[in-house]
């Protein structure tokens, strides 16, 4: 049985822990609603990417001297697993959900046979796959100085990507990342990103576009674009859906920290009140002695 | 017929206009052209100049850094890759752009040279073009 003192001194530092976490479900809440207007604010930029890649893409793809980019090498022997976490924790199964459908991915292709690179963007995703996918890590991007996702950060990713492309060391990569559902419902998500898949558009625009410089060079100066785009979009994703995760996070801390101070104040009334009664039941049974 | 076109103009982060307008002239790859109502379809890439909207009597100017222009007959779409108001281009942004280009040019292998040297002149362009 716990002392008085001891269930106080427990009383005060719930109390404090639930402050912190209630500061910290604030704050997710300010940063989730920024988070989801820039994600709001690229969408157009993105489906229009989209759109006109798909048309282009339509056109070539089957080609023999279709870009690289998108026919791919050929081979599907290297795989290079870009896995997209957050910097920070405290966010629930935000991080572990990412990591371990990536694991999955992983562990799947090695037992194809596969050979599995993995590129990790953002601390906790790396310090989660250091443990067992060790050997496989070749890079690592760290965006904890960044305050504000720009398209420039997702850009020096991208080509950091394709100069990988580039030079052979790989031949298909996924983004792996959490797509925004709802602040308590982010779902894992896998993409490819190389050789690139574009959902041909709905019925094919019918308007046969005249191109400057030509089609070939457009789409050659278009697809790492459209590569960068789609690690943007997923970057600004994956930051909503953690602002949300960590919010929903928090308030179930907060939640839980107020039920445990009921619960310990119950407690602490009661050992109160036992300890008056045996006190009284002292001072009564000494009265009736004499 | 219509007598104004669609014009949008998004950056990667967010989406600069969409207005209605009787004609856009755009810093094309291989030149300026000036896109009205139906214009026939067309994409082209764009180089760092200023795209000038008119509406009416009203005219608004952008400086793009480049990016691409999908014209329909209905619509002028720009996907710029960094484009702000021309009030807000400004020195410092202009310097930035020609120093990355200059470095690109200086790390480029041979074959790229050529298209590397063209977007370096053509910053220097949009430099003197908005006064900075």
């Amino acid at each position: 049985m716990p002392s008085l003192k001891d269930l106080k001194i427990r009383i005060t530092s719930v109390k404090s822990t639930r402050k912190i976490t209630k500061a910290m479900q604030m704050v997710a809440a300010a940063k989730l609603r920024r988070a989801q207007e820039s994600a709001e604010a690229a969408r157009p930029y993105a489906e229009r990417m989209e759109g006109v890649l798909g048309n282009l893409a339509s056109g070539v793809s089957g080609a023999a001297n279709a870009p690289r980019l998108l026919g791919g090498t050929g081979g599907d022997k290297v795989h290079l697993l870009v896995v997209a976490t957050a910097e920070r924790g405290l966010c629930g199964g935000f991080n572990s959900s990412i990591v371990r459908l990536a694991r999955a991915h992983a562990n799947r292709l090695l037992a194809e046979g596969k050979t599995v690179k993995i590129l990790t963007v953002g601390k906790k995703g790396r310090e989660q796959l250091r443990r067992d996918m060790n050997n496989y890590l070749i890079g690592h991007v760290d965006l904890s100085e960044v305050k504000k996702l720009a398209y420039l950060d997702a850009a020096r990713i991208a080509q950091d990507v394709l100069h990988r492309y580039n030079t052979g060391e790989f031949d298909v990569c996924t983004i792996f990342y959490n797509r925004f559902q709802s602040v308590i419902s982010q779902i894992p998500t896998a993409r490819q990103l190389i050789p690139a898949i574009f959902e041909a558009s709905e019925g094919a625009s019918g308007a046969q576009y005249e191109y400057e410089p030509d089609e070939g060079a457009i789409l050659a100066e278009l697809l790492p674009r459209g590569v960068a785009t789609q690690i943007f979009t997923a970057l600004l994703e994956n930051g909503a859906s953690e602002q949300g995760a960590r919010m929903s996070a928090m308030d179930n801390a907060t939640r839980n920290a107020g039920d445990m101070i009921d619960r310990l104040t119950i407690q602490f009334n009661r050992s109160r009140q036992a300890a008056i009664t045996s006190e009284l039941i002292e001072i009564i049974s000494g009265a009736e002695a004499l | 017929m219509a007598d104004t076109l669609t014009f949008d103009l998004v950056s990667p982060e967010r989406k600069l206009a969409s207005v209605e307008a009787t004609a856009v002239q755009i810093p094309g790859m291989a030149g300026d052209f000036t896109a009205m109502p139906n214009h026939a379809p067309f994409l082209t890439t764009l180089r760092p100049g200023v795209v000038r909207v008119t509406a009416g009597s009203e005219v608004t100017e952008y400086v793009v850094t480049g990016g691409f222009a999908e014209i329909s007959p209905t619509a002028a779409s720009i996907l710029a890759e960094q484009a702000v108001p021309r009030a807000e281009a400004n020195a410092a942004m202009v310097s930035d752009l020609l120093a990355a280009a200059e470095r690109d040019l200086a790390d480029a292998p041979d074959e790229a040279k050529m298209a590397l040297g063209q977007r370096l002149r053509d910053v220097v362009a949009l430099r003197s073009q908005i006064g900075a």
